[in-house]
């Protein structure tokens, strides 16, 4: 092999691919912690204003809208394989 | 008129017979017992009449037949074909090839003599 | 203001509009154009009607409530989304691999196309629909009528029952229209589609204006707003845990498990890529939506009177303010949520209804035998018609009976309980191979029954369904069947409550059921298709350009059924269709003629399957396949006796040939042979007949020459019986008729006689014999090989050419066999001769020596008989042959070997 001295992970595409649907797998579930966190905040007794929740559910909306946006782009390669051309 | 007769048989009997029987009836009967050179023997001699059997040592009488035909001088040369294969299409095939009678054997010594006669004298 | 008038103006207008819009996005489909409707845009906002009148109206009045908690009901259809590659992705692949056009159908398909269950999914999805229905025909009167109210003068309204039912009628009609113009094969309604993304345009729109009024135009900018949030009985974040989470997870398993989100998410999708956008596209549309709720909420506690009902705060505050255009809009806002959601609703159930209970009833009731497509369409698009409008009615009647005046957030939640019953079986079929029929069953049924039991029927309000005495103490007055408080677990949002225990008990029943139960073999494959659904299938087409595919089809009927025939049969279609050339329209009508026309040629498993894999772009089902396997069994039964026969044809068609071949070779050799007998017969016949002729006619011959010639007539009277004789032995030894006499002699003594009967003059002929070796007994027919050997000597004596001719005669033993050569010293037999010397008639040089040319082939025959050989042993001094003889065991004697 001729390309030994050139990067070491070869098919980046590919591998870059498979991280990110990791990454889409773990998203709903990094979601899901971060919407539920505002729970941890009634415990302290001092009452939190809603507002600030407010603030904090919606930007964290937003974060998150934005991430699955950008690793969808990512995932866009491997939905371009060839359809099914149907025949027989 | 010439009375030479060239007999191509190679059963003795037979040339016996046959020799006894013309010669009687004054004819000049020559033999000639194998079928390799019989066509030499044929131009050598240029009898009036050739009898000819068609089972011969070497070659068959239908191949001397037709070099007797094929030879521009000798064409004329009548062939009678006496021959013990008596099926029909050897009579067909000899006439094919232009012989002038065919006879099978057994024959009878008068049907011979009376045929040879005839061919000559045309 | 005749404000009232101009609502339903505009209301009528609108309306008006949307069947535009529908009407031609309909017609666009049907002609294959039109790609803007398979934009990912649409999709996302198709989506949109999981906010229904709910969202518009309920959620201002749940935040009034409850402050934040509302977004809870948005939270969990987001994570859903985030979350695509999970579950929507597997969900919308084997929706489309499928062909799967209902929950209950996704359901039914995947545990083994029950029927059973597709039944029980489409009772629960009505019965957890129709409180929801009911609620949107809600929103809308009562934002008619607070309209009403506003009016200065008492105008006479109709009451809200009547305005309900004209507006559950128009639904109807609208649905019916646009669900069920035809039945596309792939039950996709791009009119409705279409409607509902301008809807979802429309109520975004309306409600941000709202928003945007109400922070900047009421409260005076966000500060403010924020500060008003901050002093009104909401300030506070005070959600239990317990509801937060269970509402998201509710929220999250009605997104997927509801009958219409199914529809628009699964059923109608296009193009799978079409989920990439919309994993985040939608849930940027619900963070929208739900921006301004708190605000509007917050504001209008503090703005509108004490008592003003909340859920129509949207609508109050425009109102109020006198900004009667927002009002309207806002009307229309809330107007689009309500019917949309009716209406796919109304599609998505009357689909269930009409393919898994009308249709199986019907042909049930025919006897199945309803064979005549055209019939069996008329009858399914009629009982889709009946279905919807039933569903509307339905809808209509819960609303009547339940008094509209509960809380609208309230009935959703419960009917969100029930739909996500369905959840386990749908993800556990999904996902889990091992999930089976009765477990789904059991699972379902239990959730069912606990949801009924604590949620639903309470629901109706106490005394109402449920005895107030059964709430308080339990069934038959068991504490712990409490519905409120099942085994113990008191003091629990009774929903929170509801949800956890009907969703437990239904997993718990459903997975111990489908471990301990045994699948059905369909359910098995189903459930290896499903769950491994990324393994088989490519991203599959979807109905891309009509003519494409007819073009696929016809190169594919071209080859089934023949150029001529196919093209003959697409152009008549075409000229149906109103088309010219030779594509027409893959439409439901020409596919099933297709199928038709090819399932004559192929077998109509595998025509259902062809068409299907070219037009749906679908893998194909597997009782597609068990039935192409039969199919295929029985063609390859048909085609392999077919073969079989034709082998024997061919077989004995061979046999024939060769034996006519035996028979024409027999023939030519008989007619060879008959000819040459002819020859050998006459030429002795010659002779005789001559020499008597001579000896008869003529005078005068002398003594000698008279017995010369009687005694050549003589010798050829006898030559012609020995011909004659040999001519009947060889016939004999052929035949295998000859009788052998099995003797014991001695060798030597044989020989003796043979060379006796030779004929052999001892003094010019030398012969040389070994007697040592001669000391052999043999068993045998020693006439026979007397026979054989006589002959031999003779032509030893006949042929040999050599001055002074020398016979050896040489026994020998080679392993069990007796050896006798015998070897002369002329020239022997020339090599391209020696091979024929034992055929009849065959003789070698002049034949002087009289004989007929039979003497060795009767030889061979004989030494054949006697199990023995006979050969010409080239290489010798002269003519050598050699006889073979098989030793009998029990032969005395001293052996020489060789």
């Amino acid at each position: 092999m001729s390309s030994e001295r050139g990067p070491v992970f070869l098919e980046r595409r590919t591998y870059r691919r498979r991280r990110m649907a990791d990454a889409a797998r773990l998203l709903p579930i990094l979601g899901a912690a971060l919407f539920g966190l505002p729970l941890l905040w009634g415990i302290e007794g001092e009452a939190t204003p809603t507002t600030r929740v407010m603030f904090y559910i919606f930007s964290t909306w937003l974060v998150l809208t934005v991430l699955t946006a950008v690793i969808s782009r990512y995932l866009r390669q491997e939905k371009q394989d060839p359809p099914d051309t149907g025949e027989w | 008129m010439g009375r030479r007769v060239l007999l191509i048989e190679d059963e003795p009997n037979i040339i016996e017979a046959v020799s006894f029987i013309l010669s009687r009836d004054g004819w000049d009967v020559k033999t000639h017992s194998n079928g390799h050179d019989a066509i030499d023997a044929v131009r050598a001699r240029r009898p009036d009449l050739v009898i000819l059997d068609v089972m011969l040592p070497g070659k068959s009488g239908f191949d001397i037949l037709h070099e007797i035909r094929s030879d521009s001088e000798l064409s004329g040369m009548p062939v009678l074909m006496l021959t013990a294969r008596g099926q029909v299409k050897d009579r067909e095939l000899a006439e094919q090839s232009g012989v002038n009678r065919f006879m099978t054997k057994p024959f009878s010594n008068a049907d011979v003599l009376e045929v040879v006669r005839s061919m000559v004298a045309s | 203001m005749a404000t009232l008038n101009v609502l339903v103006l505009v209301c009528f207008l609108y309306v008006t509009f949307l069947f535009a819009i529908a009407f031609g996005a309909d017609r666009a489909a049907r002609r294959g154009r039109g790609t803007w409707l398979r934009s990912p845009v649409v999709y996302t906002l198709s989506l949109s009607i999981y906010c229904t009148a709910w969202t518009f109206y309920g959620a201002v009045g749940f935040a009034a409530r409850s402050g934040l908690e509302f977004v809870t009901i948005y939270l969990g259809p987001t994570l859903v989304m985030i979350g695509w590659w999970w579950t929507l992705r597997k969900m919308v692949r084997v929706g489309r691999s499928q062909r799967i056009t209902s929950v209950a159908d996704l359901i039914s398909s995947r545990y083994g196309k029950s029927n059973l269950l597709a039944v029980f999914v489409t009772v629960l999805a009505v019965i957890g629909t129709t409180p929801y229905i009911a609620l949107q025909l809600q929103s809308v009167t009562l934002s008619f009528a607070t309209f009403a109210a506003n009016e200065p003068t008492g105008t006479e309204l109709p009451s809200q029952q009547s305005i309900a039912l004209w507006v559950a009628l128009g639904l109807a009609v609208f649905t019916i229209l646009f669900g069920t113009r035809n039945l596309d094969a792939n039950e996709r309604h791009h009119g409705v589609v279409m409607a509902i993304a301008l809807e979802a345009v429309v109520k975004l729109f309306a409600l941000l204006a709202v928003g945007v009024f109400v922070v900047w135009g009421l409260a005076g900018g966000i500060g403010e707003t924020l500060a008003r949030i901050d002093a009104s009985p909401i300030a506070a974040w005070e959600v239990s845990g317990s509801r937060w989470v269970g509402l998201t997870m509710l929220s999250a398993a009605a997104f997927l498990c509801l009958p219409r989100m199914f529809q628009v998410m699964v059923v109608e999708n296009e193009d799978e890529g079409h989920l990439r956008t919309a994993s985040w596209a939608f849930p940027a549309y619900l963070m929208l939506m739900s921006l301004f709720v708190l605000p509007i909420a917050a504001v209008g506690l503090d703005v509108l009177p004490e008592g003003a009902n909340p859920d129509l705060f949207v609508l109050t505050l425009p109102l109020q303010e006198g900004r009667d255009g927002l009002a309207i809009l806002s009307f229309i806002g809330g107007f689009s949520s309500a019917t949309s959601m009716v209406i796919v609703a109304a599609i998505a159930l009357s689909t269930m209804v009409s393919n898994h209970v009308v249709m199986p009833v019907w042909l049930w009731i025919t006897g199945g035998s309803a064979v005549m497509s055209g019939d069996l369409r008329n009858v399914a698009l009629l009982a889709r018609r009946i279905s919807i409008a039933g569903i509307v009615l339905l809808g209509y009647l819960y609303f009547h009976m339940s008094g509209g005046g509960t809380a609208l957030a309230e009935i959703g939640l419960v009917s969100f309980a029930g739909v996500a019953q369905f959840l386990p079986a749908l993800m556990g079929g999904l996902f889990w191979r091992a999930a089976n029929h009765t477990g789904a069953l059991a699972g379902l049924a239990t959730g069912f029954a606990v949801w009924m039991y604590c949620l639903f029927l309470p629901s109706f309000g106490p005394s109402s369904a449920l005895p107030q005495a059964v709430l308080d103490h339990g069934l038959f007055g068991l504490h712990w069947l409490r519905p409120q408080a099942l085994f113990g677990t008191e003091g629990m949002d009774p929903l929170v409550h509801a949800v956890m225990w009907s969703m437990s008990l239904n997993t718990i029943v459903f997975v111990t059921v489908s471990i301990i139960s045994f699948p059905r073999p369909v359910e098995r494959l189903q459930g290896a298709q499903f769950v491994n659904v990324f393994e088989h299938s490519g991203n599959t087409a979807g109905w891309t350009g009509g003519l494409a595919q007819s073009e696929d089809l016809l190169i594919m009927s071209q080859r089934i059924i023949g150029a001529p025939q196919a093209q003959a049969l697409f152009a008549t279609a075409a000229t149906r269709q109103g088309l010219a050339g030779y594509l027409p329209e893959p439409s439901p009508d020409f596919l099933q003629e297709l199928e038709r026309e090819l399932s004559g040629s192929v077998g109509a498993a595998t025509a259902h399957a062809m068409i299907s894999q070219i037009v749906g772009g679908a893998t194909v089902s597997v009782e597609d396949l068990m039935a192409v396997a039969d199919e295929t069994a029985q063609i390859m039964e048909y085609s392999s006796r077919l073969e079989a026969k034709t082998e024997e044809q061919e077989r004995t068609a061979r046999q024939l040939r060769e034996a006519n071949q035996k028979l024409t070779q027999l023939s030519v050799q008989k007619d060879a042979f008959l000819s040459q007998i002819s020859h050998e017969l006459r030429t002795p016949m010659t002779s005789i007949r001559a020499f008597s002729e001579i000896l008869r006619d003529t005078r005068g011959l002398k003594a000698a020459e008279k017995s010369k010639y009687a005694a050549i007539i003589h010798d050829e009277t006898v030559r012609l019986t020995r011909l004659l004789d040999d001519l009947l032995d060889l016939s004999v030894l052929e035949n295998g008729q000859v009788v052998l006499n099995s003797q014991t002699g001695h060798l030597d003594a044989l020989l003796d006689r043979a060379i006796a009967a030779s004929g052999l003059d001892k003094r010019t002929f030398r012969i040389e014999r070994d007697r040592l070796a001669e000391d052999v007994m043999l068993t045998t027919d020693l006439d026979r090989l007397a026979q054989v050997f006589i002959n031999l000597i003779s032509n030893a004596r006949k042929y040999c050419d050599s001055a002074s001719p020398v016979l050896k005669i040489a026994p020998k033993r080679q392993n069990d066999r007796l050896l006798i050569d015998f070897i002369d010293n002329g020239s022997g037999i020339p090599t391209d001769h020696q091979s024929m010397i034992f055929e009849k008639f065959s003789r070698i040089g002049e034949t002087k020596a009289g004989g007929a040319g039979l003497g060795l082939a009767i030889c061979r025959e004989i030494m054949a008989r006697l199990g023995g050989d006979i050969s010409y042993l080239p290489g010798q001094s002269g003519a050598a042959f050699r006889v073979t003889l098989p030793q009998s065991p029990d032969t005395a004697g001293s052996t020489a070997s060789a």
